[in-house]
């Protein structure tokens, strides 16, 4: 382990493992959505489900990592960029969770149950209402777009950091991490 | 004159009781009026093992049943195919099509039992023969009769096998996407005879 400040492995495998489920399951669900009913459609529906439901399977384990282990503290910046990277990063963990949410409520308001993996039924969490089902997916769609700017912006930061700042902002959340200097 | 007369009545008064009440003794065990708004069929089928519940919305029932003599008793039920709801708008508007029902030319299914056999306490056996998408194939569903006063209540079900009938052939075909087992439940009220 390199001696400057870094992320623990646990949390950098909770980051990495959070962003390969939600760049598959973002691209998909934009795909699935305007496909004609098909096989096909309704098994990429369901593959899209259990990876939002991974998702949020993820995000307890990940939110007890990042209570119990104070990350390093941030890289000298100005207070404007601190201060957004707090409030994004603050929005990105709810996002994680209310995406996912949106989604499993709209499947249950839809009259279709999410059965995790294909094995395990999860509870509706509201009675089937169309009304409410159209709601959820606009609720959904909005959220998933607020996502995607955000994670655009948290990319852009971390870049921005490493190719510019020359910093190692990116560098102590990189899966392996780098032993010279 | 007045005393035959008043004989005459008196008989009556005696025998009308007696007779109508032996003939509703009689009829009331034949139930066959069905309380339309009271019926129903509901399925529930799999697509990646998520179960979906839908129904059709019209259903025209002819039942007797005899609980005298419950091997009398007959049922037919015609199920109008496009009155379906399988669950949503975009799969309601697909199952009408080619692949599955093929309303256009076969807009209804029927059910006509052939025999009733009693099981045992409340419950029988219905036999009969299914016509679905132009194919006709033996069926037998267990149905259970609740009697309450002069109103009967069956509650039945079976496991179709859609592939049977062709429902959904083509690229519909693969059951690991929509399951081959269809639980198919009906449900009717028929009042009996006396009833009004």
């Amino acid at each position: 382990m390199p001696s400057w400040p870094h992320y623990t492995v646990a949390a950098r495998a909770a980051h990495w493992l959070m962003a390969a489920l939600m760049l598959a399951a973002f691209p998909l669900g934009v795909y699935m959505h305007d496909l004609p009913l098909s096989p096909l459609k309704l098994q990429l529906v369901s593959y899209h489900k259990w990876l939002g439901v991974a998702v949020l399977l993820l995000i307890l384990p990940r939110l007890v990592v990042r209570l119990a282990h104070t990350p390093p503290a941030p890289l000298p910046a100005p207070t404007w960029q601190q201060k957004t990277a707090v409030a994004t990063h603050l929005l990105l963990y709810a996002l994680m969770i209310a995406v996912p949410v949106t989604g499993w409520l709209m499947s249950s308001a839809k009259g279709f149950p999410v059965v995790f993996l294909g094995v395990l039924p999860l509870p509706d969490l509201v009675g089937k209402n169309k009304e409410l089902g159209e709601l959820f997916m606009a609720a959904h769609e909005i959220l998933n777009y607020t996502l995607l700017g955000l994670v655009g912006l948290h990319i852009a930061a971390a870049l921005k950091h490493h190719f510019i700042d020359r910093d190692r902002t990116l560098s102590r959340m990189l899966p392996v991490l780098e032993r010279v200097r | 004159m007045n005393a035959p007369l008043s004989f005459n009545a008196a008989l009556l008064a005696i025998a009308l009781p007696l007779a109508s009440g032996a003939l509703a003794a009689g009829l009331e065990q034949v139930f066959n009026h069905v309380q339309a708004d009271k019926t129903r069929v509901d399925f529930v089928f799999k697509q990646m093992n998520v179960p979906i519940e839908g129904h059709f919305g019209k259903v025209r029932t002819d039942l007797v049943f005899d609980a005298a003599a419950p091997a009398k008793s007959s049922v037919r039920l015609e199920l109008d195919l496009a009155s379906i709801d399988a669950g949503s708008s975009e799969a309601n508007s697909e199952v009408l099509g080619k692949p599955w029902f093929n309303v256009k030319d076969n807009p209804t299914a029927t059910f006509v039992s052939t025999a009733v056999k009693p099981l045992g306490g409340n419950r029988f056996e219905v036999v009969g023969n299914l016509s679905l998408k132009g194919k006709t194939q033996p069926l037998t569903a267990p149905v259970t009769v609740t009697r309450q006063g002069d109103t009967a209540t069956f509650d039945g079900g079976f496991t179709l096998k859609r592939l049977e009938f062709a429902i959904g052939d083509g690229m519909w075909a693969d059951t690991s996407v929509v399951a081959n087992d269809v639980d198919v439940r009906f449900h009717a009220v028929a009042r009996s005879a006396t009833a009004k």
